[in-house]
């Protein structure tokens, strides 16, 4: 009745890096991405780009502030300095293709469409979050966006990536007896390289071919602590994904112009011929792992080296040489997402926090819980599965 | 109707919701081409292919990690873990991921998974392959925990379990896998997580178990020629307290028996509700009759551990002279 066998198809697909044929390279090779140079979109979809980055820092900007006036709970991780990664990666998908992130995951979530409104007002902890305050800064969800969060724990979101592929080739070619037709983007810090979890995640997806990109933000900190203090092979992160089969790249997530082009390519290819694939995407995290961090580990000197490779600036100097905007345009574009986040603020300000009801929702299908005759706080006691 | 070990009741609960539906998968380690260490999904692999009954890697945070993301994207995984040992390098996906999923999104993402344990020991395995965790899972929020004790239940359990919107940790006693049959309808039918089934009606005092122990209860009951109630829970969370609570209050007097060490373990939190919900109607105190608070030790004193009839028999005169 059903015809296709993962195990089998695998080895009918087309393997870019086999690693039977890399091994006698140093470097796993990128060439089959880079020659076939994808173009930049036109210049809508630049301006949207800019636009978009801009949105995140602003987001992320204005969200620190709240932070620190005591807005917003929990934790903070933004995303400053990565904007290019997310908004360039996530162009290159379709609308159906799924993405999972870990924890500094605002970002992502923008991109991929979410209401900053929404977003912001997670972070407050408000009724009108994406999650109905419950979540918070590392939980953020947008599933009509096939935004799948959102994931505190580091690493762990690896294999959960590589079931949301499985899961699209499944219906693709199982349910719907059709060709696999998404690409799932599994975003991960290079600190969590080092969980087990991600080695399960990146063997299973190799060994089944799911049409799922690992990413590695590769900001060059694991938290605190440099990457060539606690990750083997630093300066070779593509051998760790040669090691499993996968095709390795390594890309530019500073410069959007480099960022979309080389994801597009890498889509496109994954999307016609499953399999797992890996990016080290270099990139810098301009603030520290969270608002709290006392960054003791790098130089005041190191930070502004890289600050002066700002994506955002990198964009916009791009867009005024190319002529698709001057600089009163951009001016403009900068006010009126000041303005914007602004009123998201005051919007997510105004959004009441979720009540004492909305501890009990949620948790199982049933609206209340399976609680029937269970212990009860008072306040349940007279609800729908209460007792008397 | 069929007379089917707890073996063939579960195999053929996974063949007949794989053939209704799609969207059910099974995933673990060799439970394709080998039929699963126990043989639990024998069978499978020849008869849907290997698309939808996957050998995976030996890697149980992986496959479970995997499973949830199956079940995020639409799908209804049914995932083995070879014994309730291996969960512990799972607990991370379980934990952080199965159970949270439908809190984290407020409902916008489900997760419904089936994750199928051998549970408990008394096959002469040593620990890993013979412990109880039971209450660990038990004490997560967002999880559904079900132990059935007979083929029958166990067919109807599972089926309610794979269509549950919510991940159920079906835990399956491997002592009892083939210890006996039971008729089993062949046709479609389902057993309702939560809700405890009265073994055997009685008077005199209340017993509560669940997986294999309940035939040990049953056995003990019968040497006791008492008129005992006798309660299998078959889902341990939502714990359906009424059941429990009707019969105490009806005889006064209540017996609990587990696998699991004693302290912390599912009759603790029974035996609070009891009092809870009890402490006017109690004749005596309630007695756990439980595992010992140590490691499950190898099987030459495996039947020290483990509460038999003997041990259930002393704690149900000692109650009933109380």
């Amino acid at each position: 009745m059903l015809h296709i066998d993962f195990h089998h198809s695998a080895k009918k697909t087309r393997m870019l890096t086999d690693p039977t044929t890399v091994t006698s390279s140093s470097t796993p090779s990128t060439q089959a991405h880079a020659s076939e140079q994808v173009p930049l979109p036109g210049p809508d979809v630049l301006k949207k780009w800019l636009y978009d980055m801009k949105l995140i820092r602003e987001f992320e900007v204005r969200a620190m502030q709240a932070y620190q006036n005591k807005l917003a709970g929990g934790f903070l991780h933004v995303y400053n300095g990565q904007e290019a990664v997310a908004v360039g990666t996530i162009a290159a998908l379709q609308k159906g293709d799924p993405v999972i992130t870990a924890y500094r995951d605002h970002g992502h979530a923008l991109a991929r469409g979410m209401d900053p409104k929404v977003g912001m007002a997670e972070l407050f902890g408000r009724i009108d979050g994406c999650a109905k305050g419950k979540g918070g800064s590392m939980h953020f969800f947008d599933v009509p966006n096939h935004m799948y969060g959102g994931h505190g724990i580091v690493g762990a979101q690896t294999p959960v990536g590589a079931g949301l592929a499985f899961a699209t080739m499944y219906e693709d070619e199982v349910i719907n007896k059709g060709k696999n037709s998404h690409v799932t983007l599994c975003f991960l810090g290079d600190g969590a390289l080092n969980q087990g979890a991600f080695h399960e995640a990146a063997n299973l997806a190799k060994v089944m071919n799911l049409p799922v990109i690992y990413i590695v933000e590769n900001n060059r900190y694991a938290m605190g602590t440099a990457i060539e203090r606690c990750t083997s092979a630093a300066d070779s992160l593509l051998h760790k994904a040669v090691a499993y089969g996968m095709d390795a790249v390594k890309i530019n997530g500073m410069d959007i112009t480099e960022t979309y082009p080389a994801m597009k390519s890498l889509v496109d290819d994954i999307r016609a011929n499953p399999r797992p694939a890996f990016v080290d995407m270099d990139c810098y995290r301009f603030k520290g792992h969270s608002v709290s961090d006392p960054r003791k580990y790098r130089t005041s000197e190191e930070e502004l080296e890289n600050e002066a490779n700002c994506p955002i600036e990198n964009l916009s100097k791009f867009l005024l040489s190319s002529g698709v905007m001057e600089e009163a345009d951009i001016k403009a574009m900068t006010k009126e997402i000041r303005t914007e986040i602004r009123a998201v603020v005051k919007w997510a300000e105004e959004s009441p926090p979720p009540g004492i009801e909305e501890l009990y929702h949620d948790v199982y299908v049933e609206e209340w819980g399976p609680y029937t005759g269970t212990s009860l706080p008072n306040f349940m006691k007279d609800k729908p599965g209460g007792q008397a | 109707m069929a007379n089917l070990t707890l073996v063939q009741a579960i195999n053929l609960a996974l063949i007949q919701e794989m053939e209704q539906d799609d969207r059910v998968l099974v995933l673990g380690e060799d439970v394709g081409i080998n039929g699963g260490v126990f043989r639990v999904t024998e069978g499978l692999h020849k008869r849907f292919g290997g698309h939808r009954v996957v050998d995976s890697p030996l890697a149980e945070s992986g496959i479970i990690g995997t499973a949830v993301g199956l079940a995020m994207g639409g799908l209804r995984p049914v995932a083995e873990i070879q014994f309730e040992g291996f969960l512990g390098p799972a607990y991370d996906q379980i934990c952080t991921h199965a159970a949270r999923m439908r809190t984290r999104t407020r409902g916008g993402l489900t997760v419904p998974l089936t994750v199928r344990v051998p549970v408990g020991g008394g096959i002469h395995a040593p620990e890993l392959h013979s412990d109880s965790p039971e209450a660990i899972y038990t004490h997560t929020p967002g999880l559904k925990v079900v132990m059935p004790s007979s083929p029958y239940d166990a067919k109807g359990l599972l089926v309610s379990a794979i269509r549950d919107p919510d991940p159920v940790i079906f835990f399956e006693p491997k002592r009892i896998y083939r210890a006996f049959r039971e008729e089993v309808p062949e046709d479609e039918y389902t057993v309702p997580i939560g809700e405890a089934r009265i073994v055997r009606e009685g008077s005199e005092m209340t017993m509560v178990s669940w997986g294999a122990s309940v035939i040990h209860c049953m056995n003990a009951i019968e040497a006791s020629g008492r008129d005992i109630e006798l309660i299998d829970l078959r889902t341990i969370c939502p714990l359906d307290i009424d059941t429990v609570v009707t019969s105490v209050r009806k005889t006064a007097r209540a017996v609990i028996v587990h696998e699991a060490p004693l302290t912390c373990g599912i009759g603790s939190e029974l035996s609070a509700r009891i009092m809870e919900h009890c402490f006017l109607d109690l004749e005596s105190p309630v007695q756990r009759v439980a595992g010992f608070d140590v490691i499950m030790p190898y099987y030459k004193l495996e039947l020290d551990y483990l509460p038999d009839a003997d041990r259930i028999g002393k704690a149900i005169e000692e109650t009933a002279a109380y």
